[in-house]
């Protein structure tokens, strides 16, 4: 059976992010919308000092790199800059796929201060697929010149993660954001973010269709979040099918195996 | 085993039985309802932690993009924009060329002395200091001082956020042709490295748009070969008017050369598009993202070091074994004839067709692994058989090609065929990866080589005519 | 009214899109959900695409898009 190292889901994802060694560092995804300046955070967090353009789509080449704080190694990956998370692009695929299954200790979000509505979009999404969530407010020099002030602590409470402002082609902000990742994957940070609430004809065939993965496929409660994955089976999602196949079977055959034993003792009881 | 195989099969089935539960309509008004539900939401937390905004967005942002994308301007903007760049370089790269040419000389007469008085046998001399020093010399000397002027000026364009301006300016054209507004993205990193244009087409998502962009890449010159179509315009265009102009000429020159890159791009897409690509384009959606400060001190340092050093260094690389290869067949005759001179010979008869010589054609082949070296075997084949002259400047570069029969139809037709013909290997590479197949690396050899021949066939036999 | 039709300068709301399938979660993703305030802010050389502003960013759209928007004009 193929099902050595080189085959398995994780490996594709290791081939697909480069991430060939240093696998035993944490690793902290960076998401974003375009041109937010996460390429400048990316770089003032690992000291890579690359050339960043400024148009949409420069992340062509998935960057790694690493970075310390307080003697603990991280390893960053920097995810394509997307609208969104809902796979209408390779780019918004990438980012989906990596966060859901690469399954990152921590996620950057990077937001570019003078958009927020937009920038909140994608945060919203992310902190639906995952808990470990943390807000770059980047470009908050170029928010003031334009009159705006962000109340960091409301935006704190609703996201109910934590927000720190940057200014990342300064530099301003980056050894907070470090201590955050750092506090964050010691678990001295708790994040419990806010998960949006649907309207109700969205939110009832959610619960419905989420009791019904559970009882027909219970035993993968712990690999996938059943609320993300029934929100994308009801909106019409043809992406996260192939997805699941490309990295979550192949990746844990053995536990599904054991898991499909766990259903048939459950169906004994 | 077998076991394992089933199971895999049984999430599948029992996934996609659920999501067939519910019709394409109803799937199509919850996603209409998430999404407005999440924006809706993102618009309640912003206008909530937004203490104050006032309405105005960057107004001059506005009026610099009315005048970039206007009706009338935006085209010759954008020309004149390239030229400037293409005559600052020609201009400002002139006197330390000439100057880098003479102190690289200056060494080389110093390690002559040396192996001299070492009484080193001839053929090391030769192979390392003719061969080996000289081919670097000449790219450092010729190729340096345009790529540290050319790069930090593009790269100024492309922080400040000009590049997706001319995706917009430029898209009509390319749904014309059947292809991706975003493809002049890529082009536009097709100017600093083919290799990076290739990858750069990732941000293409239509697979068929994708391939276009990959196939026409190498119609925009890299920085391997701005150098080549800069010196040669500089010396075979530029000097055709009187002085004060001649850098004016040069720079027209090679924008010209660049726009019929640009104009083979969109007809060799549309092409493509029309026959083995077969299809309508996709959606197109660019960001035009507000002007940005650009960190001038950043710019000079990164393009200096990722782009300038890089090429250079890679052409230096490259240009070491071919300095060798090069004096071993000037160096080695059979029947007093050298193999450099036999073998250029042999290509001479059909080279003569397109315009170019022999040795012309024959460094296009050795320099299929960098570009950047192509004229440095031209020059190194030329001395090795005729006189030992000692190329300082491109005004002894000049005596050289023109004691060889250079004119500037010659010229023309190198700058043509440097422009049209076939991709340095790492590009090939690139898109053999790319395109996760041998067949398109190849397929793209054959046209692009095939579109250099046909076209400086028919130039060079139009301009004979007449 | 299309949002093609919409003149340089002038604001509108989005009533409803008429995509369907992809190109429907194209549009909706990049905010173009019924209500939004959208604004024509130029159109390029060549008379398309046209730069919209959506939701705060600058977004050029081909008419092949903006054809499957409808909008009702502000005044």
């Amino acid at each position: 059976m193929g099902l050595t190292s080189q085959s398995s889901g994780l490996n594709v994802l290791k081939k697909e992010f480069n991430l060939t060694s240093g696998y035993n560092n944490p690793v902290i995804a960076l998401a974003g919308n375009p041109n937010t300046g996460k390429s400048t955070v990316f770089n003032e967090l690992t000291g890579l000092k690359q050339h960043t353009g400024n148009w949409p789509g420069k992340t062509v080449i998935q960057a790694k790199g690493y970075f310390s704080h307080q003697g603990q190694q991280f390893m960053l990956v920097d995810l394509p800059g997307t609208y969104s998370l809902l796979a209408n692009s390779t780019e918004e695929l990438i980012a989906r796929d990596f966060i859901c299954f690469a399954d990152p200790t921590v996620t950057i979000v990077v937001v570019d201060s003078t958009n927020l509505e937009r920038n909140l979009n994608l945060v919203l999404q992310i902190m639906e697929l995952t808990d470990n969530v943390i807000l770059c407010l980047n470009l908050i020099d170029e928010a003031k010149r334009k009159g705006i002030e962000i109340n960091i602590e409301h935006l704190q409470s609703e996201l109910k993660i934590p927000v720190i402002p940057t200014i990342a082609r300064d530099g301003y902000g980056i050894t907070a954001l470090k201590e955050t990742v750092f506090r964050v994957n010691s678990g001295e940070i708790k994040i419990k973010p806010y998960k949006i609430k649907y309207s109700p004809e969205v939110e009832n065939k959610v619960i419905e269709l989420e009791e019904t993965l559970e009882k027909r496929i219970g035993h993968l409660k712990n690999f996938i979040n059943f609320h993300w994955l029934a929100l994308r089976l009801l909106e019409g999602d043809q992406t996260i099918l192939y997805s699941l196949e490309k990295y979550f079977v192949d990746y844990f055959p053995s536990k599904i195996l054991s898991g499909e034993s766990g259903v048939q003792a459950s169906g004994v009881r | 085993m077998e076991s394992v195989k089933s199971i895999d099969s049984n999430i599948y089935r029992t996934i996609n039985k659920l999501s067939a539960n519910y019709s394409p309509e109803e799937k199509e008004k919850l996603c209409d309802q998430i999404v407005t539900d999440l924006y809706t939401k993102a618009e309640t937390i912003a206008a909530q932690s937004i203490l104050s905004k006032e309405e105005h967005k960057s107004e001059w942002g506005e009026r610099i993009d009315d005048i970039l994308t206007s009706k009338w301007l935006g085209y010759p903007i954008m020309l004149l924009l390239l030229g400037g760049i293409f005559w600052l370089t020609i201009i400002g790269a002139n006197y330390p060329s000439a100057m880098l040419a003479e102190g690289l000389f200056w060494l080389e007469e110093q390690l002559t002395t040396f192996f001299l008085w070492a009484n080193a046998p001839q053929w090391l001399h030769g192979i390392l200091v003719l061969g080996i020093y000289r081919t670097m010399a000449w790219v450092v000397s010729v190729m340096l001082p345009p790529m540290a002027i050319f790069f930090p000026l593009f790269t100024l364009l492309e922080d400040l956020g000009y590049l997706p301006r001319v995706a917009f300016n430029l898209d009509s054209l390319f749904k014309r042709a059947g292809a991706h507004g975003k493809q002049s993205l890529t082009m536009s990193m097709g100017f600093g490295c083919n290799a990076a244009g290739v990858i750069a087409a990732r941000i293409i998502d239509s697979p068929r748009e994708k391939m276009i962009a990959i196939l026409t890449n190498n119609f925009v010159p890299c920085n391997g070969r701005f150098p080549t179509l800069i010196i040669l315009a500089t010396i075979f265009m530029g000097n055709v008017v009187s002085s004060p102009y001649h850098s004016i000429v040069a720079a027209t020159v090679v924008v010209g050369i660049v726009l019929v890159g640009i104009i083979t791009t969109l007809l060799v897409s549309w092409g493509l598009s029309k026959t083995f690509l077969k299809g309508i384009p996709s959606s197109f959606t660019l960001e035009l993202p507000p002007y940005r400060k650009p960190q001038i001190g950043r710019i000079i340092v990164r393009s200096f070091l990722d782009r300038t050093l890089f090429v250079l260094g890679r052409a230096v690389i490259v240009a070491a074994p071919a300095g060798v290869l090069v004096w071993v067949l000037a160096n080695t005759s059979i029947n007093d004839i050298s193999l450099i001179t036999h073998l250029a010979n042999i290509l001479n008869p059909f080279a003569i067709l397109i315009g170019l010589d022999g040795v012309i054609l024959l460094a296009f082949i050795l320099g299929l692994p960098a570009n950047e070296i192509i004229i440095p075997i031209i020059v190194m084949s030329y001395l090795s058989v005729g006189a030992m002259l000692e190329p300082e400047s491109t005004e002894a570069l000049r005596t050289i090609l023109l004691n060889n029969g250079w004119t500037w139809i010659t010229a023309l037709a190198t700058m043509l065929f440097s422009l049209l013909h076939f991709p340095c290997g790492t590009t090939l590479l690139t898109i053999k990866k790319e395109t996760a197949s041998t067949k398109w690396a190849v397929f793209a050899f054959l046209l692009t080589t095939t579109i250099a021949i046909v076209v400086n066939f028919i130039v060079v036999q139009l301009i004979r005519l007449f | 009214m299309l949002l093609t039709q919409l003149l340089t300068g002038k604001k509108a709301r989005v009533v409803r899109l008429t995509a369907r399938s992809q190109k429907r979660r194209r549009l909706l993703d990049l905010g173009l959900i019924p209500d939004t305030v959208v604004k024509s802010i130029r159109r390029s050389p060549a008379g398309d695409p046209t730069a919209y502003l959506i939701r705060g960013t600058t977004l050029g759209l081909r008419s092949e898009e903006t054809n499957l928007v409808e909008i009702k004009e502000l005044s």
